[in-house]
């Protein structure tokens, strides 16, 4: 297998914190005199771009969270002009407004060489065609996937996601190498190949990279089962970059981070306290490699843990685990990140009482997601198709907002737990 | 010649028939005739009881959904082929049926249906037009 970056991903462990100080410093100053939010934020606690001399300070900084980005929508924390901006993602946020974010083109090279570095340690080459089934658009899984692929040479396919018949039909006819998308499609595309009856050791796909959703090592095995391939982790967050700010290598123990470009930490959440290597915890990156969008201690909300012990694959980079689970109450289905939250919302420009019980599962290895609400009484008919026609009403409202389908219940007034106190919202019963 | 229904939401879960019905016993309303529409998910009980008003204030007051719905009644008589001559009328007029539902009675030699239609009023002139026998409320319950 070989290795993108091994000047960075095998550096040592001094030239590593000798980079990240020097980017540390350079980025918060950039924040300070370019990012109003931030001066203000430095500014109230006293800190000092100077006050910065080396990545030990970082735990100086205070922290951003998600609603700093929805306060400041779309562009307030961008620290560039917007000339020199040459894309903009978005993914859902708490509310009805997205997660705005920009990228310069050094960012998206910064991105793409994350991805890149994905592609090689899940053993990608030049002459390999990347197969990208993530969804291409706002979300930054197809586009990431995709540049990523572009900047090692390889040939980016891009797929897109859905009509699954067609995928497997180019997986057939063009001789697709890796094929990148979300675990559960992967299982999906698995399960048509072995009903189509095509034996999947015909197909030249030898690889695949499946992020955006928490997936299981025992659905990693029959996705490797389905397919007969090689099934590698990819992590990502659009505020940070997309997918690549973390990425698998052939021994599959723990998520290498582009330590470079994204600062990893991992803290208390209720204390905010840093934690040791091998503690579980909330992971914060900091963007110490990026210019439009310089995050400081973002909190991703997913809870995992660190280690700085060389991996066998020769890396010496940070590793993280798979996140076991979240700080706040974000749900990931289908790849597709959902608050609780946007469903009340939902329902009250409906002007329907907030009360609502959300239903997530796995059926035929595809997330499902069913919303249980109040009818209003003016809802209820007397004919079937009244009801299901005011069912469908509900199930396009969620949808505009949510970017995906969830099955809408009727059910009587009064019936669902309230709106006040710590009422039970959310039953997943998948399986991590 | 418009007859009300209670159309009352069931939840898909246990003893909730039960509940709904002894609500409607302590009201002191007799079923006279009734249907249920059942999907996945719930049911829509419909009933027509002697005293509706009475059987609805109670069944709203224990906190169940309940909405009264106009329908209309007709006899035919309980021989092969008389049902179809109502439904061509309808049929013929536009008049689409969203449900219906049958019943006989002890007093009577006559079959009664009980139609849900989309314009109860239409329904009502074309049919007694033709000649076929719809009962009012009253006629209804005096026939039980």
């Amino acid at each position: 297998m070989s290795i993108f970056k091994p000047e960075i991903e095998c550096a040592s462990r001094d030239y590593l914190h000798a980079l990240q100080s020097a980017r540390l410093i350079k980025m918060v100053k950039n924040a300070y005199e370019n990012v109003p939010f931030y001066r203000q934020k430095f500014d109230e606690i006293g800190l000092k771009p100077e006050d910065i001399h080396s990545i030990d300070d970082i735990t100086k900084l205070p922290f951003t969270v998600k609603t700093d980005l929805r306060d400041n929508y779309p562009f307030g924390l961008f620290a560039v002009d917007k000339g020199d901006l040459v894309r903009i993602h978005a993914s859902s946020g708490t509310t009805g407004k997205p997660t705005v974010v920009g990228y310069t083109k050094h960012d998206i090279d910064v991105w793409a060489d994350g991805a890149a570095r994905a592609i090689c340690a899940a053993g990608g080459t030049k002459d390999d065609t990347i197969h990208v089934s993530y969804g291409y658009g706002l979300f930054t899984g197809g586009l990431g996937l995709h540049y990523g692929a572009e900047y090692m040479g390889a040939t980016a396919l891009p797929a897109s996601s859905g009509n699954t018949k067609r995928q497997i039909q180019m997986l057939q006819d063009f001789g697709s190498d890796i094929i990148c998308c979300t675990p559960s499609y992967a299982m999906f595309i698995g399960e048509t190949v072995r009903d189509m009856g095509i034996d999947p050791k015909s197909l030249k796909v030898r690889a695949g990279i499946f992020g955006a959703e928490p997936w299981t090592d025992e659905m990693r095995k029959e996705i490797e089962r389905l397919l007969d391939i090689k099934a590698y982790d990819i992590y990502g967050l659009s505020e940070i970059a997309g997918p690549g700010v973390s990425y698998d290598c052939e021994c599959q123990n723990g998520m290498h981070v582009c330590e470079d470009y994204f600062y990893p930490e991992i803290i208390d959440p209720d204390t905010l306290e840093v934690l040791p290597d091998g503690e579980y915890g909330e992971l914060v990156f900091t963007c110490i490699g990026k210019e439009a969008l310089p995050l400081v201690r973002y909190r991703t909300r997913d809870i995992c843990a660190l280690t700085r012990e060389t991996c066998p694959c020769g890396r010496t980079t940070v590793r993280m685990t798979k996140p076991k689970g979240r700080s706040d109450d974000m749900l990931i289905i289908r790849g597709v990140n959902v608050f609780p939250s946007q469903v009340e919302h939902v329902l009250l420009s409906l002007n329907m009482a907030p009360n609502y019980l959300i239903l997530v599962d796995r059926k035929n290895n595809l997330d499902t997601m069913e919303v249980q609400v109040e009818m209003t009484p003016e809802m209820f008919s007397d004919t079937v198709k009244g009801m299901e026609n005011e069912e469908k009403r509900i199930e396009a409202a969620l949808q505009s907002t949510l970017n995906i389908f969830a099955k809408v219940r009727l059910m009587a007034p009064g019936t669902l737990p309230r709106s006040e106190g710590k009422a039970k919202r959310v039953i997943d019963n998948r399986v991590f | 010649m418009i007859i009300k229904q209670l159309s009352i939401f069931v939840e898909n879960k246990k003893g909730r028939l039960a509940e709904i019905t002894e609500i409607i016993s302590k009201a002191d309303a007799n079923i006279r005739a009734l249907s249920i529409a059942d999907t996945t998910d719930f049911g829509i009980l419909r009933l027509i009881v002697d005293r509706p008003d009475e059987a609805a204030a109670a069944l709203k007051s224990s906190g169940i959904t309940v909405s009264v719905t106009n329908v209309i009644a007709i006899g035919i008589d309980d021989t092969p082929g008389a049902f179809s001559v109502p439904m061509r009328i309808l049929s013929e007029a536009d008049i689409d049926v969203e449900y219906m539902y049958a019943f006989i009675t002890r007093k009577s030699e006559k079959a009664y249906v009980i139609l849900r239609v989309a314009d109860n009023d239409a329904a009502a002139k074309v049919l007694l037009d033709k000649g076929v026998e719809l009962l009012d409320e009253e006629g209804f319950h005096k026939m039980m």
